[in-house]
């Protein structure tokens, strides 16, 4: 299913209203983003509009995207925490790619270029030629050349692969759980766990500690004396 | 095109919704005033759940929080950046000037740092040690009592340290370090360079019902709906409004010009409005300009008339000069004891626990004028970003670069975490020769004349780059860590970014006792129209290496007092 037929399965539960669908794409792209958009992350309208246009739109044909999930999970393979499909890392490289034209060039000729090296070794397309052969590839392109600015086409294309690949798992859930990042929610944060000062050999200052939050205090209402000294 | 013209009269008229434009606000609404704010952006309340984007994760967006289409990171709330479509600037003789807009209900203080310094005696009398640029007519003891307002009016957080330039205030109490915090302070002492907690408007306690207690998240750049944080519009506006204030908000207007009578007197302001492209006008018997240097600037040289012919408050010509902007540069270290981390939540408060104000005598020092430290680093959350150049760390470690497969995992946990950075910002001088204009071949999309900028460091700028580059490279060494990337050199001006892109650009309408030589006088006033003031930063004399919205917040709070005053005495 390409990201149109999703946006219209979304809609509509099914692909098939087709005069439904009709109507309702005459709304606003505030209505359209409302109705149809799974991400909700405070855009402005004029925003909202721009990624909904983005959504619509396909730029990977489905072989290019097999090839990506292919290439993606050579890269990173599945592990007890989490896979390029649980990642969605396929959808984030095509989204960016919509988002930042200058990725659509390298990454549809480096795709190219991976099945034109592979048809030459062993006469089908990379998604087609085995992990033995894909990964003889990938050594060939996988390390930069040390100490060289200038790298070859092919090394640039993997590097910019391995970065998304890399950068679309870990800010994915799984990949966040993976990681072990434990913010992003409201919390009282009242200094480094001792556990980590003592395996560090650090501690705190004393006269510096005096200086810091009370935090069973914090909901105290701040009252200063004419010195600036708080007092409560 | 027909003007359309409001019936209603304003006591005052306020240009901009930012610092500035939000003190008076709270100030002259709070004193019975009837006050008409005019903002170019749309309207904003940071807990609005439509909008908000704190506590957002990466996997929320199509993106992965990617800067395709903010600047800053498509959470960051400005709406805005370094380019405005359909909004242009241009440069002169091929210098260069980053100019950072956000139009919106509280303008930029709805995504800034938050670090909120006073200015202290020595910074308002640069003059009188080096004799470069020009003294404040001010100083240090006519601020004071607004800075201490400010300050339990807002809060911050902070530390009495009885350091001579930098004044302690009404502070709540700060958070603890982070652990490479606790290592900065530890290199820092090593080098005798001064640390102390860092002083940021973020409520680590209460200071009224209406308000929330932080809840370190660490995202204050994307404003906080808990209103634990200062922006204009939660900390000024919503409450002048809640206190009954007569504030009318006109919002999506693009401010052109100010009017005035045949005697050269202002009457109000006309703004096209984004919503029909019509344009309106507004009048007040006191015309507020808070729409940021650069911005006020602008609208001054754009509002010609029979009595103000080379534009509103400028006979000196100096409307648009002396701009200037911070120094910035960074630098940044891998430090090997903070690879393969116990995890633990430490997101903190919205910017650094604790920073290095400046601590040398410039005395012995090759440039005029002091910077500060800030300090980054810990195990933040996940971002388009994370996991590029996933091993790029190993060379350090004489371990092979590159690859694919499972290892790559591991060594993303290994290093998360262990990359610490410094940004150095200091005082650049006030130069006449560094300046904004209206360039008369381009117009924005409302039809309104565009600035165009020639700002040139001079070599104090590049020098005190330089120092800020050994000391950086000296505090990262003293953590045991080793530096990222190739110092940056003579070639590369030391680092030394692009003026403007600090973001803390001041000076275009100076204030001074002498009309020839300044644009405002002591209490923001226009020498040239009695009845308009300037309260963005624009009336900075020099910008010390302070963040500038602490000192915009007190000086418009003064500015705002002494309006009262006039208008007792029925002097407008």
């Amino acid at each position: 299913m390409n990201r149109r037929e999703s946006i219209k399965s979304l809609l509509l539960g099914s692909v098939t209203a087709g005069a439904l669908l009709e109507s309702c794409t005459q709304a606003s792209p505030e209505q359209l983003e409302q109705a149809i958009w799974k991400y909700q992350y405070g855009r402005t309208p004029a925003e909202a509009a721009v990624d909904t246009r983005l959504l619509e739109q396909t730029f990977f044909s489905d072989a290019e995207k097999e090839q990506l999930g292919v290439l993606a999970n050579l890269i990173l393979p599945p592990n007890e925490h989490g896979s390029i499909e649980e990642a969605e890392v396929v959808p984030f490289i095509e989204f960016m790619a919509k988002d930042f034209e200058d990725f659509q060039l390298e990454i549809r000729g480096g795709l190219m270029w991976l099945n034109a090296q592979a048809n030459q070794e062993s006469g089908q397309n990379f998604v087609g030629c085995g992990e033995i052969q894909q990964k003889s590839i990938l050594d060939r392109i996988a390390y930069p050349i040390p100490d060289q600015d200038e790298q070859p086409m092919e090394v640039n294309f993997f590097n910019l692969m391995r970065n998304l690949v890399l950068t679309g798992y870990f800010t994915s859930k799984v990949g966040i759980e993976e990681l072990g990042y434990q913010g992003n929610t409201p919390n009282v944060w009242d200094g480094v766990p001792q556990e980590v000062l003592d395996d560090m050999g650090l501690a705190y200052d004393p006269e510096w500690l005096a200086k810091c939050v009370d935090q069973d205090k914090r909901n105290d209402i701040a009252q200063w004396d004419a010195d600036g000294n708080l007092m409560s | 095109m027909q003007i359309i013209e409001n019936a209603k009269k304003y006591d005052v008229v306020i240009v901009g919704s930012g610092a500035g434009g939000g003190m008076a606000t709270k100030v002259l609404a709070d004193a019975g005033l009837q006050v008409a704010v005019v903002e170019a952006g749309p309207y904003f309340d940071p807990a609005d759940p439509k909008t908000q984007t704190q506590f957002k994760w990466p996997y929320e967006s199509p993106r992965r929080g990617a800067n395709t289409k903010r600047d800053f990171g498509e959470y960051d709330m400005a709406y805005g950046g370094w380019s405005l479509e359909g909004e242009p600037y241009n440069h002169i003789d091929g210098t260069k000037f980053d100019w950072y807009r956000s139009r919106m209900l509280g303008g930029r203080t709805n995504h800034w740092g938050r670090i909120s310094l006073r200015f202290g005696p020595r910074d308002f009398k640069g003059k009188d040690r080096d004799g470069l640029g020009e003294n404040w007519p001010i100083g240090y003891e006519d601020l004071k009592p607004y800075y201490d307002k400010v300050d339990q009016l807002i809060g911050l957080f902070g530390s009495k340290e009885n350091l001579e330039n930098e004044p302690d205030g009404y502070f709540l109490p700060p958070p603890k370090p982070r652990l490479h915090e606790l290592m900065y302070i530890d290199a820092a002492r090593k080098s005798n360079v001064t640390v102390i907690p860092s002083r940021m408007s973020i409520l680590t306690k209460r200071i009224n019902k209406e308000r929330g207690v932080c809840v370190y998240c660490n995202q204050c750049n994307r404003s906080c709906a808990m209103y634990a944080d200062f922006s204009s519009g939660s900390c000024l506006i919503f409450p002048a409004q809640k206190n009954g204030g007569q504030v009318d908000l006109y919002v999506n207007a693009m401010v052109k010009n100010v009017n005035v009578d045949a005697n050269g007197k202002a009457t109000g302001v006309s703004y096209i409005s984004k919503e029909d492209r019509q344009e309106y006008s507004i009048s007040g018997k006191v015309v507020i300009l808070a729409a940021s240097a650069c911005s006020s600037a602008r609208i001054l040289l754009n509002s010609k008339s029979s009595a103000h012919p080379n534009g509103l408050g400028n006979s000196s010509g100096l409307v648009g000069r002396y701009l200037h902007d911070s120094t910035g540069a960074h630098a940044a270290a891998f430090v090997p004891a903070l690879m393969d981390r116990k995890r633990y939540n430490e997101d903190g408060v919205g910017g650094m626990h604790v920073y290095t104000p400046w601590w040398l005598d410039n005395k012995n020092l090759d440039f005029p004028r002091g910077y500060h430290l800030e300090l980054w680093g810990g195990m933040g959350m996940p971002s388009y970003g994370t996991g590029f150049g996933p091993n790029d760390l190993n060379k350090y470690l004489g371990k092979p670069v590159g690859g694919y497969g499972n290892q790559l995992r591991e060594d993303v946990k290994r290093f998360y975490g262990s990359v610490v950075g410094i940004s150095g910002r200091g005082e650049a001088i006030a130069r006449y020769e560094n300046y904004c204009e209206i360039d008369p071949t381009t117009v924005d999309q409302w039809g309104i004349p565009v600035l165009r900028f020639h700002y040139k460091w001079s070599d104090f700028e590049i020098k005190q780059a330089k120092h800020m580059q050994d000391t950086f490279e000296e505090l990262l060494t003293n953590m045991g860590g080793t530096m990222l990337g190739e110092k940056a050199g003579k070639e590369q001006n030391y680092g030394l970014y692009n003026p403007g892109a600090i973001i803390h650009e001041v000076g275009t309408t100076r204030m001074g006792d002498d009309p020839k030589t300044s644009v405002v006088n002591r209490f923001e006033q226009m020498h040239d129209a009695e009845n308009v003031f300037v309260v963005d930063a624009g009336p900075f004399v020099s910008q010390a290496d302070k963040n500038p919205t602490w000192t915009i917040l007190a000086l418009a709070w003064r500015t705002s007092d002494y309006i009262l005053n006039e208008f007792q005495k029925q002097n407008f």
